[in-house]
């Protein structure tokens, strides 16, 4: 477990694992209301609901509820987004569905999220849906895993029973290689009481760690603990041809996000995969000028030479380029409900550029309760499986270890144009 | 390798996702739209347009539609900034819709917000838009909440909850088919809280409506709302029944739409930085107090967005 965790003003985005059993819905609703992020209106709302329902106090966890659908069944069936900020720093919170029919949904939100908050029922220890979250949130790639005992109320905040979860859960966590990659932390709470979330309360003095609030604020964000190398895919190529303004007659903006890394002024830059040389003229960001910029800002680039670039290049710095690849080799789970069919061909999206794709060898899937590999012929909605891609277009491509942008992908399919698969690139 | 120890602050971050988001509707559509009614968030949306494609034009012409219930001072202003851009501004009427006779209002002065999901539709099919820009957050319903950043709708404009794309990463899926259209949001991930503090940033004009002023006030179904006020075809809305009484009071708005459903709150802030002032410390949402058609039912929003509304 590392213990760098350091504090910036910035925004962090995380998700919650759990099923409506485990209290996940009234953890939101509470850190929505501790922060005072609910206001009097909604309050109002979900009190006279909870009323209706013949419920006695305030059911925090209709704060989260969403859709007609899903009311009338009592089910979450898809990730919503909660934003709060507690004046130092803005959240971001993904809040997915826990059942093993929504291993997709679950993918998709820790796509985003730099934290995972799993919750374990204090009552009920580690399970095996606790052993299908984690995976999950490793196999995506979140480094801060923050295991939340809740429950602990109906406990009587038992300190011992707490500790055997954590010994329970580190074990297994060894198991799956997840102690030694990611960072873990443990908090015992009550969602429903709002222990140790927000306020510590008196119940547990044995517990001296921080809260929920305080991890969350002191949470690394994204790219800020590892170097990166430099990946700016290009989405859009600014050409204004004004004949008015001679200053632009010959602008050639290249624009796009950061995915990673920094560039300044003056550094020897790569156009992929074509593998053009030249050198970065100017940065610009609306009509300010950087001498230099960073991961996550989107700006737009002028090089000194006059290079064809269009959409779907990548500018990396000249000594970090990587070489184009035709073939890939991933852990794709399977979104949507008609199966992959290995006989077709696909759209892979990656970054800016897409390739039609064809399947090579499904190599096996995993079970993502037990963790088994288990060799396969097809790919089902919400399996997650280790194949491989070949590609008509070369893709420039790191491991998705090294780089959740560019060791990511998305699958199309072209006769619906649905998003039907997500792919990780070992 | 260089670690970049330094993190962009919120606005930063939220500026640098709003920007990658319309630069993917102009490398991935062919035809969009952005769609501007000279509201706080669409002024906004301009913003993030200017810092997304300057020097060159914007790929995509703007475009209102016109409920016939808005405030004159609004509309100028939304002519006045199309103007000051340089880019085009394209205008299509509710009224147009029901002189067409595709809109049929129950009564004369009921509100019109669900009925610019017809004209809305019309004018997609009109100029063959594959992608509306739009300034929707998910902060503002929890229908919304649910929403993705690039939202898929069928041949008639319908939203499916449960069938949505997945979306992953930052690797928004734009396609579609003829007939199709994407709802694009570049600013799903903002809360009103974030848009006045960008607008505080960024300096950005707003119409006069969302600043304190003195306005006659009637009480009309538990909710305030403006009386008398004048249309841009002449006529004036909100006239007082018998037994309703006028009151003049400071006000302002914290939404702008449809006349007859948008209620002002009772407001001294007369400029940016007091506004964000009052959105931290307001004990009542920005619908909650101001839209008085999302109040209908539980779900009147999910309801509107899966007949075509934005």
């Amino acid at each position: 477990m590392s213990n760098h965790m350091q504090h910036n003003d910035s925004l962090l985005r995380f998700m919650t694992c759990g099923s409506v059993d485990d209290g996940k819905s009234t953890l939101i609703g509470r850190l929505l209301f501790d922060t005072k992020t609910i206001l009097a209106d909604t309050l109002t709302q979900i009190s006279n609901t909870s009323k209706k329902r013949g419920m006695e106090a305030v059911d925090l966890s209709l704060l989260t509820d969403g859709l007609q659908a899903e009311r009338e069944q009592g089910i979450t069936i898809d990730v919503a987004y909660r934003y709060f900020s507690t004046g130092t720093r803005k959240y971001i919170i993904a809040d997915a569905p826990g059942h093993e029919q929504y291993t997709r949904n679950m993918v998709t939100a820790a796509s985003t999220a730099n934290l995972a908050i799993i919750l374990i029922d204090a009552r009920k220890g580690v399970l095996t849906q606790t052993r299908r979250h984690s995976y999950l949130a490793h196999l995506v790639g979140i480094p801060h895993i923050v295991v939340a005992v809740n429950k602990m109320d109906l406990i009587n905040y038992d300190q011992a029973t707490y500790n055997k979860i954590c010994a329970d859960y580190i074990q297994f966590a060894e198991e799956i290689g997840l102690a030694a990659a990611r960072d873990i932390r443990f908090i015992p709470m009550s969602a429903l009481n709002g222990d140790m979330l927000v306020d510590r309360l008196e119940n547990m003095p044995w517990y001296t760690g921080e809260t929920l609030l305080e991890m969350l604020e002191k949470a690394p964000a994204a790219h800020t603990e590892q170097s990166e190398q430099f990946r700016f895919p290009v989405q859009f190529v600014c050409r204004p041809h004004a004949s008015s303004d001679a200053d632009l007659h010959d602008f050639r903006g290249f624009m796009g996000r950061i995915e990673s890394g920094d560039i300044a002024v003056g550094d020897a830059v790569t156009v992929l995969p074509n593998g053009y040389q030249s050198k970065v003229k100017a940065i610009q960001l609306g009509e300010n000028q950087l001498q230099s910029a960073q991961t996550e800002q989107s700006v737009t680039i002028l090089l000194e030479d006059e290079i064809d670039t269009s959409r779907g290049d990548m500018i990396v710095k000249t000594d970090e380029a990587l070489a184009p690849v035709k073939q890939i080799e991933a852990f794709v789970c399977w979104l949507s409900e008609t199966p992959l069919s290995t006989a077709r061909t696909y759209i892979v999206r990656h970054t800016t550029r897409e390739s039609k794709a064809k399947i090579g060898t499904i190599q096996y899937k995993v079970d993502v309760n037990t963790l088994e590999q288990q060799p396969t012929a097809d790919l089902k909605m919400n399996d997650i499986a280790r194949l491989t891609f070949k590609l008509a277009q070369p893709l420039m491509v790191d491991s998705y270890k090294t780089n959740r942008a560019t060791g990511a992908f998305i699958v199309i399919d072209e006769s619906t144009n649905n998003t039907v698969g997500a792919g990780m690139i070992v | 390798m260089t670690t970049s120890k330094k993190t962009l602050s919120h606005l930063d971050w939220l500026e640098a996702e709003a920007i990658h988001i319309l630069r993917e509707v102009a490398g991935q559509c062919s035809n969009p739209v952005l769609l501007f009614s000279g509201g706080k968030d669409s002024l906004c949306i301009l913003r993030l347009a200017e810092k997304a494609f300057r020097p060159g034009r914007f790929p995509f012409p703007l475009m209102h539609i016109d409920t016939g219930h808005n405030y004159q001072e609004v509309i100028n202003f939304r002519d006045q900034r199309a103007e000051e851009l340089g880019e085009r501004l394209i205008v299509r009427s509710v009224e147009d819709s029901m002189k067409r006779g595709t809109v049929v209002l129950k009564t004369p002065d009921e509100p019109r917000n669900k009925h610019q999901s017809v004209t809305l539709l019309e004018a997609i099919e009109e100029f063959g838009f594959d992608c509306c820009i739009g300034g929707a957050r998910r902060d503002e319903e929890k229908a919304r909440a649910k929403e993705r950043i690039m939202s898929f709708r069928d041949e008639f404009g319908q939203w499916d909850p449960k069938n949505q794309r997945p979306e992953l990463w930052n690797l928004y899926n734009a396609r579609s088919h003829k007939g199709e259209n994407i709802r694009a949001f570049p600013i799903s991930n903002w809360t009103e809280m974030d848009v006045w503090q960008y607008i505080e940033r960024e300096n950005l004009g707003l119409p006069s409506i969302y600043f304190s002023h003195q306005r006659d006030i009637i009480m009309r179904g538990g909710a305030m709302m403006p009386a008398n006020v004048p249309l841009t075809n002449g006529e004036v809305i909100n006239v007082p029944k018998a037994g309703e009484q006028v009151v003049n009071m400071q006000v302002r708005f914290r939404t702008v739409g449809d006349i007859t459903c948008t209620a002002p709150v009772i407001s001294d802030a007369d400029n940016v930085s007091k506004i964000v002032l009052e959105t931290a410390t307001t004990t009542i949402t920005e619908r909650g107090a101001t839209r008085l058609d999302d109040q209908t039912s539980d779900a009147s929003m999910e309801q509107r967005k899966k007949e075509g509304y934005f």
